[in-house]
């Protein structure tokens, strides 16, 4: 299965990849990519063709009822497991996705796409827009989850894949779960939405509308069009990205790490120089954010989030949305998160129990914030591993 | 749960599991670690679904494979559909709850059954303890001090029937058992609320 798909392009209109920046072109050489479409987005406008970059790992079996999907946070990726092709860094995921992890490729077939509107492979403002030769940049449609989740349907359908053993995710990743559970119910075996919520808060848009404006008040975005100024609006992006690396942990975990601690220097320098060890901390995360993502997709993936709102789409009872669903459900939270905070998750919980779903809720024990589902939280992996377990053995899965 | 505990359970927990009809849905509260789930999913074939207050209780049931959420009794029942179990379990946790009445209500309207279990405060040595000793019980079914106690609401069988018969639900089996959950032979009501050590009732909105 990990090699029957076609790689990597498709010459049918000119250079489609010419847009791409380095890194992207980088992110798709090491990709599986396809070209799928028509997509109707939930913006009315149809996209005709668009591109999935995405990683599988594992063997699908014969029975194809092994897939396990992960759907990735806002500035995640498909490299769930393996080695950043743009970053060098090793998998976002490792601890959930490997050798004697939850989620074994011995095991399971694990597939990562990178979202619709990103900026990893799939098609998303850096494409070039065949309407003008150029690149989309604003001019790309909006997208929201809707058609993220969409989009990875149309790859299930392309890889032969009926159903999913499980669609698993966090925060931008849950509400994809959540909306894979909603829209494709028959198609989801088990769904762990973690950290996550079926509306983004206001609180969380705000969060948002900072980063973007940062973005576009950068001399060098220029309407989005900085590609053709040969600019980017790396300082913009960079603040973007320190303001939204704060929302992801948490003040004891801040306090923890770095304290008033300075940084190489024994006292104050009485000077807007980063002396404090967290300030460094936070240039350092802005300046390696602005290496591997593209300023636009920030601001189409960040809107998706903000316009992302389950229960409205089902006339306003998110409890609707799941009516009926046959699909086993584990939620987490953790304590410290304050970007989705625990009563927003058991929200989900209520809608599935109002509607007698098969649902699980665990709420871990952490100080490290809504980032702790990235990191070694040993209660999070046991718990994931034996929900999966319980489910594998409910799915016939050996 | 270790394999070796696996196929056995608590003998006052397989006094409930045998009121369960094989196939059915289940809502366990307050249900621990899940043993009875685990049990009953395996010998049982139910569909089954547990509600605990403590994270550690909850973490261990569903590493263990079972569906189990936070919450609490008092106000999470709310949340669930009429009758959309067939039998919901309240094992030795009524006495905690902050409105039992109302608990009872919501285990009646959301399952089609309820079974419950409890402390008897009417046991001989309770009153002993307090009519002789002048203090508080403190007996393996209450091992708590009166400072230090989940326990808000005790009640006696007889009060517990009386309960039944005031809120019009029908019992359809009631078993008196001994401090260690085993169960006591017929006794006449007076000598139940004597010698039981918990009382164990299956009921049915009437």
């Amino acid at each position: 299965m990990d090699t029957a798909v076609h790689h990597p392009n498709d010459k049918a209109s000119g250079d489609p990849l010419a847009g791409l920046t380095p890194a992207a072109r980088r992110a798709l050489d090491a990709s599986h990519s396809v070209w799928l479409g028509p997509l109707k987005l939930d913006c009315g406008v149809e996209l005709t063709r668009h591109r999935v970059a995405y990683r599988t790992y594992g063997t699908l079996n014969a029975e194809r009822s092994n897939a396990a999907l992960i759907c990735h946070a806002l500035t995640m990726d498909q490299f769930v497991a393996d080695s950043n092709p743009v970053t060098g860094k090793e998998g976002w995921w490792l601890s959930l996705v490997g050798p004697g992890r939850p989620l074994d490729p011995a095991k399971y077939f694990v597939i990562c796409a990178n979202v619709l509107g990103g900026c990893m492979g799939s098609t998303g403002p850096l494409d070039i827009n065949p309407k003008t030769g150029g690149r989309y940049n604003l001019s790309f449609p909006m997208v929201t989850i809707r058609d993220m989740v969409n989009a990875q349907a149309q790859l299930l359908d392309h890889l032969g894949i009926e159903s999913l053993f499980c669609v698993v995710g966090g925060s931008m990743g849950g509400m994809q779960v959540l909306q894979w559970a909603a829209s494709y119910p028959d198609r989801v075996f088990a769904a762990l939405p973690i950290a996550t919520a079926a509306r983004h808060s206001a609180q969380n848009i705000a969060f948002h509308e900072v980063g973007r404006q940062a973005i576009m008040a950068d001399p060098g975005w220029h309407g989005g069009d900085y590609g053709a100024h040969g600019t980017v609006p790396a300082r913009g992006l960079a603040v973007a990205r320190m303001t939204a690396h704060i929302t992801y942990l948490s003040e004891s975990a801040l306090q923890r790490k770095f304290g008033r601690n300075l940084q190489d220097r024994a006292s104050l320098g009485y000077s807007f120089d980063a002396d404090f060890q967290v300030e460094s901390y936070l240039h350092y995360q802005g300046k390696s954010f602005v290496e591997r993502f593209d300023a636009n997709a920030y601001l189409y993936i960040t809107r998706a989030m903000d316009y992302f709102d389950l229960a409205a789409e089902y006339g306003g009872t998110l409890a609707t949305a799941f009516r009926g669903s046959r699909t086993r459900f584990c939620v987490m939270s953790f304590t410290s998160d304050w970007l989705f905070p625990t009563h927003e998750n058991r929200e989900v919980v209520k809608a599935l129990n109002a509607v007698a779903a098969n649902v699980s809720f665990v709420e871990v024990e952490t100080d490290k914030g809504h980032d702790a589902f990235l990191l070694d939280e040993p209660e999070m992996f046991r718990t994931l591993d034996g929900f999966l377990r319980g489910a594998a053995n409910a799915r016939g899965l050996k | 749960m270790s394999p070796a505990e696996r196929g056995k359970i608590r003998l006052d927990l397989q006094l409930i599991a045998d009121m369960i009809e094989p196939g059915t849905r289940v809502l366990d509260v307050g249900c621990g670690d899940g043993a009875l789930l685990d049990w009953l999913q395996r010998e049982k074939q139910v569909d089954g679904r547990g509600m605990e207050l403590s994270q550690a209780g909850v973490n261990a049931a569903v590493a263990n494979g079972l569906s189990v959420i936070q919450g609490d009794a008092d106000t999470d029942l709310a949340h669930y559909p009429d009758n959309a179990f067939d039998y919901v379990v309240l094992s030795q946790t009524l006495q905690a709850t902050h409105e039992p009445r109302r608990v009872l209500e919501q285990m009646l309207r959301v399952g089609k059954h309820a079974i419950v279990s409890f402390p008897n405060f009417a046991h001989w040595q309770v009153r002993a303890r307090l009519v002789f000793g002048g203090r508080m019980p403190e007996t393996d079914a209450l091992p708590y001090k009166w400072y230090d106690t989940p326990n808000i609401h005790l009640c006696s069988i007889d009060d517990f029937r009386a309960l039944c018969a005031d809120m019009g639900v029908t019992i359809e089996k009631a078993l008196t058992l001994s401090r260690h959950g085993r169960p006591l032979p017929n006794l006449p009501l007076p000598l139940a609320n004597l010698l039981g050590g918990q009382g164990l009732f299956l009921l049915r909105r009437r």
